[in-house]
Order: C-alpha cells, then structure tokens, then sequence
C-alpha cells in the first residue's frame, strides 16, 4: 500500500476518524466526543448511534482536511467491525462501505482489540514484536502475546470488571466525579496507599485478574469506617485502593514476562495514563512502551494502524460486511 | 408478579446457585431485571445463570461496554448494564436488538429506565441487597404463571 489509509472507529462514544500513511506516520487523529455525557459520561446505544451519524461526516473532513489530503489521494478505507455496540458499529461500517463504493477503494475490517495492540506501531519509533501487551481500559483488561503485527494470544483478563471501570466505581464509592481514575489518582497523592489493604485478586489462577472483589472491599471499608470517618480517610482510602488494583495489573504483567521470557512490555488503554501504574511497569526492568495517551485511549489511528497488517475485504463482499458485537477471543 | 421469595445468601457462590435455580426455567424472549448497590453481586447474579444456561466463557461487567453478547449456551443472551445511561431508556424499541425473541436479556441497572418493555417478558425481577460480612438478601418475584 502506498497511499494513505482512511479508519474509522465508532465502537463506543466517541466518534473517530485519522488519516494514516503507509508507513505508519499518523498524519491526523480526531476525536469527537459525543456531548450528551450523562453524570456517569455514559450515552444510550441507539442515541450513540444517532450521536455517531451526525457526527462521523465531519469527524471524516477534519481529518482529511487535517492531514491535507482528499478522498483522491486515499488508498483504502478501514473501520472497526467489532467488539462493541452493534448500532454504533455500524455507523462507521455503512459509512466506510458508502466511500469504497464511491471510490473503488479497497476496505479493511479491524478489530478493536488488535487496534489498541496495533497502537504500539506508530511510526517514527514502532515497538515491534515480541513483546508483551498489557491493554487496561474501562471495558477491558488483558494481557497479550504479540509475537507478529497482525494477531496477539491472550495470556489472561479480567473475569469480571475491567481495571478502569474499577477506578470509576471506585471513584463514585468516594464522591468523586467523572472521569473517576484521574479525580481519584489525584486524591490519592494526598493519602497512604498502605493505609488499608485491599485484596489483588490474588486466588485468581494464571494471568487472568479480578477487579469486582477491591470494588466489594472499599464498600465494606466505606461502611464500617462511617460517613465521618470515611470523610476523614478519603485520600487514605484512594491511596490505598489505586495501589491495590496497580499492584494487581503490575504483578500479572512481571508474571507475564517471566512466564514468556520477553524483556518488552507495551501498555495501553485508558488506565496507561495512571502514573503510580507507569512508575511500577517502570521498574519491571523491561523495555517498556507505552504509545501518546491519545493513541491509549479509543481513537481511529490505532484502527489505521492495524489496517496496514490486515488484508482487504474480498472486493465482492464487502458491502455485505456486518459489524460483530462479540469477538471470537473470549474476552 | 406475585410469586416472590426472599433468602439470604452466605456467599457469592450461593448467590450464583439462586441464579442458576432461576435460569433453569428461562425460555427464548425471557428478561431479567436485576437491581442492588454497587458490589451488590449483580455480575454474580448473570454469571450463575449463564453458567445454568450452558456459557462456558467470560461472563463480564458491561458496565461500560452497556452490552455484552454471549452465544455458546443453549440460548443466546444479552447481558445489558443501564449503569452509565442518563436518563433511561423510555422507549424499549431502542433496545430490541438485544430484547429480541430469540435472546434471553439480564438487564443490570434497570431502574435507568426501561419504559415500554412488556409487563409479560419481564419473567423476573431481582434485587440484591447488602448485608453485615458478605452476607446478601436476594428478592426474586417472578412472572405469575
């Protein structure tokens, strides 16, 4: 391929678009959030959808116009077909199938999941394969195997709730507002993270990881201390909480590496931004990346990305590509 | 509904079996509505009964995925999470991908609203409550038959 890649990922709330040269040079990378945020930042799915069509078109121009290209100078479109929210989904897949119609452009189905594996190969410095890849993020937690560009094995996730959803709820338990993880992280620098000791998951076998029992514990910790004592302790309770579910990602990702014997590890999600989580995978004593936080967090350019790894739809078929909500990983 | 029970469960294992108890008699078209604090055991709740369905995967929070598709047991199921939805989903067409008559649905939050949903799909409402230890209570009313 030698002409830039057009992606588009619509899979949850936000609306994105990036233009990606062959080489893996981001040349642009919108995203527009949905403006309908709730005080949970949550939007209804088919309102997703609806928020989605009115603002994929413009996303499309700003990138384009961004990356000071046209339609013309496009060499094929791709979009994420999946996991996510079907209605969303297929936002983005009618539009991308409208502008290879249009254009006689070739289309690139994405997952969504290897998009944020993908995110590690932005040029002018990808990592490249082996190496290990933890993916921490409010609707997702694993660990991965990338040993080539275009797959990963799944070393072990969560078996219930992701490590971001764990950084909000537990943010919501403290009368934090949202985004949790962030209100929280800086509450926590207030605080003693050996304060209260919450549990890691630690009966948990493998590399699989389990937030749902640190969620439980701050609840019990927040009932028995009482509304005054809870007020007194909040930076404590932080502190303490945001070090169990950092321990816990920390201590699978070093499990990993040993386990596969790679010295390299990747992060990324939205939980990659959390510092304490930086500073512990820091010294791991692996050759550590983790890609801008704007390529962390969803955004189409990962979605480029993994397209440049990924063969086109079947020119006869792809019109009738249909978006999945459930990957074939169980994840 | 008038046929309600109310027990208290020792742990989260027992709550599952509730769960499993309960799904046992679920039919394609059923919905679930499970209500309770956060931490309640709701995800516990849905994961036992998927188990009882014959889904042998992950079986997740949705929180804020809001949907999780899971298709290997004898039925396919929806398990939804209103958590993060604004102010309710009044009309349930919007939801009838995953309410379709085909599915079973286990609708988390559902006090975010579910507004035009059929009184007769409705097979079963739960609601978990905190108690002292890991201690719960779990109401179930279920459908008249």
């Amino acid at each position: 391929m030698s002409a830039p890649v057009l992606a588009l990922e619509t899979s949850c709330d936000d609306t994105c678009a990036a233009v990606v040269g062959p080489g893996g040079e981001i040349r642009s990378n919108v995203v527009s959030s949905q403006g309908i945020h709730d005080r949970y930042g949550g939007v209804v799915p088919e309102i997703a959808a609806r928020a989605h069509l009115e603002l994929i078109n413009p996303a499309i121009d700003d990138a384009l116009r961004r990356a000071g290209i046209t339609f013309d100078d496009l060499g094929a479109v791709a979009v994420t077909q999946g996991p996510g929210l079907v209605g969303a989904l297929l936002v983005g897949v009618a539009t991308a199938k409208a502008i290879v119609a249009a254009r006689g452009l070739p289309l690139i189905a994405v997952d969504h999941l290897q998009a944020h594996v993908s995110a590690n190969f932005a040029a002018p410095a990808p990592f490249e394969p082996p190496f290990v890849c933890l993916i921490a993020s409010g609707g997702h937690s694993f660990l991965a195997r990338v040993d080539e560009r275009s797959g990963f094995e799944v070393l072990g996730a969560t078996l219930d709730d992701a490590a971001g959803e764990a950084f909000d709820k537990g943010a919501r338990m403290l009368g934090l507002p949202f985004p949790g993880g962030p209100h929280l992280e800086r509450l926590a620098r207030e605080g003693d993270p050996t304060a209260f000791t919450f549990p890691r998951g630690d009966g948990v076998p493998g590399l699989d990881c389990s937030f749902a029992g640190v969620k439980t514990s701050l609840l019990y910790a927040i009932r028995d201390l009482g509304p005054q004592e809870t007020e007194r302790r909040r930076a404590d309770l932080a502190a303490s909480y945001q070090e169990a579910i950092v321990d816990a990602l920390a201590q699978r990702a070093a499990r990993a590496l040993e386990i596969t014997g790679l010295g390299r590890l990747a992060i990324g999600g939205g939980v990659a931004a959390n510092g304490p989580l930086r500073a512990r995978i820091a010294a791991l004593g692996a050759e550590v990346h983790i890609p801008p936080m704007e390529l962390c967090t969803d955004n189409a350019a990962m979605v480029g990305l993994a397209a440049l790894d990924t063969a086109a739809v079947d020119r006869s078929s792809a019109l009738a590509l249909d978006a999945y909500a459930t990957g074939e990983r169980d994840l | 509904m008038d046929d309600a029970e109310l027990r208290i469960t020792a742990d989260p294992q027992e709550t599952a079996q509730l769960a499993a108890d309960l799904a046992r008699a679920l039919t394609p078209g059923d919905v679930v509505l499970i209500s309770g604090d956060l931490g309640a055991g709701k995800t516990t709740f849905v994961r036992g009964a998927c188990r009882a369905l014959g889904i042998t995967g992950r079986v997740t929070s949705p929180t804020f995925t809001i949907v999780r598709r899971y298709e290997d047991g004898r039925v396919p199921v929806s398990h939804l999470d209103l958590y993060r939805l604004a102010d309710g989903v009044d009309d349930a067409a919007l939801l009838e991908d995953e309410l379709s008559a085909d599915r079973v649905a286990f609708i988390e939050w559902p006090s975010a609203g579910l507004g035009g949903l059929a009184e007769e799909r409705i097979a079963a409402r739960v609601h978990l409550e905190h108690l002292p230890g890991e201690r719960r209570s779990v109401r179930i009313e279920r459908r008249a038959a």
